[in-house]
């Protein structure tokens, strides 16, 4: 009889339990409305939207390759499985015309869609979620006045119980505090500018951060590094593997032209973010830089002064004589030592400086970090031309280097170059670089 | 010594480990197709193919191709038997210096060893990485199509 009775307030409770947590987890739709004509939006508004949109990185994540701009089904690679984009452009049935400025500020600030489904964090609501009611105004303005786009997002491919959206409230009760963004008022305002985008609409942290096993940001490991579609996201601040530390100007200028010479060149899911940065205002970019230069370098790590390379008339090379040239190696040099002067030194040994030459591998953060997966990616994938912005560009060597000449090559490029120790398990990092890349080199490396 | 497969045959040749395949090719074994545009793995007149892929042989020392199947413009046709590729790219007319025009070729030959029937994304974006200075660009695109076309024919006629 007792058995019973504990067995029934026990299912009571369970019941009360999960009515508690539907209570919590449910949440209403917001009405439909009438898809707002472009021309009801004023100018200003949708201006200050698009330069916000670019700092987001909206139109990044929301278009697919070769579809139409901010009409979603770019499939996004997850530890969990692949999750679609969805359509923003202001089409009515498959895109977001019947959403109210209300229904998008719900979606940015609390991660749900007009009819109160929950978004999955790939939407970085945890940082939108700072944004201004200002500028969420101004956002929507330019979303809903762009040209409607009739597309419907592929279905995710998400494994139960993740694919139940439901799922997510139970994430969001873990993981999901949002609070207004408060100004630091002993700060100055670049500071605070700097803060409020690189934390919210920016959302670095989104791949700086690292996250944990169910796919949330570590606040308390704020940009001690992450990982983005087969790239590592280097750590930043403090944590950060720069040889030389990061300057507000030097951060100012990789984040707006895409390359910086003590440093290296913004590759992988970081050259959007610098392409959408090169056309935002100069002001927001040169705040992010104030900011990120305010969380400081690593202890012990001194500037140490570059020698610049011959810029002056009459000492830069000529470029033939160079093109041709690379430094005869001596007799009896390691096989890494050979290829490099061979394959590499043409353009990394050249003393033209970036774009026109090749990044300064000794002080390459690529060859400082932990992992040799961004190395290996950008030998496997070269560097692309950039569309429209002027950056430096690199063969891919996927076809003429063998496994054995790559890790020759990478050992000689760490160990020589970068003086660090060896990176371990370099064979299977070279065969997990490979089947990543085997797609897109097959493709064709340029995008 | 390196011992390298050119075009099927072996050939030993006698420059240093390190020397750019171009410069033996061009320089030991007076294969000329391959042209030396930039030096810099950027413009494409130097493309080979090793083992099917193509490569920039201006940027890729012999050492790293022991063992592996090369092959280079001369590979694909003479001029009085020219290949495929080659006879559609001369009907088209697509050579103006016609110094890009061997590069072309080769990683022609790549796409459409991997893909018979190209369309015209495909043909574009895997000859994007060469650089044409005249700008033909438009009859290479032909001259590819051409070529498939009259491939599929010869193989559809050879069943």
């Amino acid at each position: 009889m007792a058995i019973r009775r504990v067995v029934f307030i026990l299912v009571l409770l369970s019941v009360a339990a999960l009515a508690a947590a539907l209570v919590y987890a449910w949440h209403g739709a917001i009405a439909p409305i009438n898809p707002p004509a472009a021309s009801s939006f004023d100018r200003a508004s949708i201006e200050r939207g698009a330069t916000l949109a670019l700092i987001g990185d909206c139109r990044t994540c929301h278009t697919a390759p070769g579809g139409k701009t901010l009409a979603g089904g770019l499939a996004m690679p997850t530890p969990f499985g692949t999750i679609y984009s969805t359509n923003i452009t202001p089409d009515p049935q498959t895109g977001i015309g019947l959403w109210s400025l209300e229904a998008f500020s719900r979606a940015m600030r609390e991660g749900l869609d007009r009819e109160g489904r929950h978004l999955y964090p790939a939407f970085p609501y945890d940082h939108f979620s700072l944004t201004t009611d200002e500028d969420l105004k101004a956002l929507y303005a330019f979303l809903m006045s762009r040209d409607p786009v009739v597309a419907e997002a592929p279905p995710n491919e998400l494994p139960f119980p993740i694919n139940i959206r439901l799922v997510l409230a139970g994430w969001k009760l873990l993981f999901f505090h949002p609070e207004p963004y408060a100004p630091a008022p002993a700060r100055d305002a670049a500071w605070n500018r700097g803060r409020y985008l690189v934390e919210g609409l920016a959302h670095c942290g989104a791949c700086h951060t690292p996250r944990n096993l169910m796919g949330a940001e570590i606040r308390s490991e704020e940009f001690a590094g992450g990982e983005a579609e087969g790239w590592t996201a280097f750590p930043l601040g403090r944590h950060s593997a720069a040889r030389i530390p990061w300057t507000e100007a030097a951060l100012n200028q990789y984040l707006r032209q895409g390359w910086q010479a003590d440093h290296g060149v913004a590759l992988g899911p970081m050259q959007p973010v610098v392409e959408n940065l090169a056309d935002a205002p100069a002001d927001d970019v040169a705040a992010m830089a104030h900011y990120l230069a305010s969380l400081g370098a690593p202890d012990g790590i001194s500037p140490q002064a570059t020698a610049a390379p011959p810029d002056a008339s009459g000492q830069r090379p000529q470029s033939a004589g160079w093109q041709a040239a690379v430094s005869a190696p001596a007799a009896g040099e390691s096989e890494g030592r050979l290829v490099f002067a061979a394959a590499c030194a043409s353009c990394h040994d050249s003393h033209r400086s970036l774009p026109l030459g090749g990044v300064d591998l000794a002080l390459s953060t690529t060859l400082a970090a932990e992992a040799p997966r961004n190395l290996l990616n950008i030998i496997l994938l070269g560097v692309p031309a950039s569309d429209g912005h002027v950056a430096p560009i690199m063969p891919n060597f996927a076809a003429s280097m063998n496994d054995a000449a790559m890790t020759a090559l990478l050992g000689y490029l760490r160990q020589d170059v970068a003086s660090k120790p060896a990176w371990p398990e370099l064979p299977d990092a070279i065969a997990a670089a490979r089947r990543a890349a085997a797609p897109s080199t097959k493709a064709g490396a340029a995008r | 010594m390196t011992t390298l497969t050119v075009n099927g045959i072996g050939r030993t040749v006698s420059s240093t480990p390190d020397t750019p395949l171009l410069y033996v090719l061009r320089d030991e074994l007076e294969l000329n197709g391959a042209k030396f545009g930039c030096g810099l793995g950027q413009c494409g007149a130097c493309a080979v193919l090793v083992d099917g892929e193509p490569v920039f042989s201006c940027i890729t020392p012999v050492m790293l191709l022991e063992g592996r199947d090369i092959r280079t413009l001369e590979g694909l046709g003479t001029a009085e038997a020219p290949g495929p590729l080659q006879a559609a790219f001369i009907e088209e007319q697509t050579a103006q210096c016609g110094y890009c025009i061997a590069g072309m070729i080769m990683r022609a030959q790549a796409l459409l060893e991997r893909i018979p029937h190209p369309g015209d994304d495909d043909i574009l974006t895997a000859l994007e990485p060469q650089l044409c200075r005249c700008g033909t660009h438009m009859r290479i695109v032909r001259a590819v199509r051409r070529a498939a076309q009259n491939m599929a024919r010869a193989s559809e006629a050879g069943r």
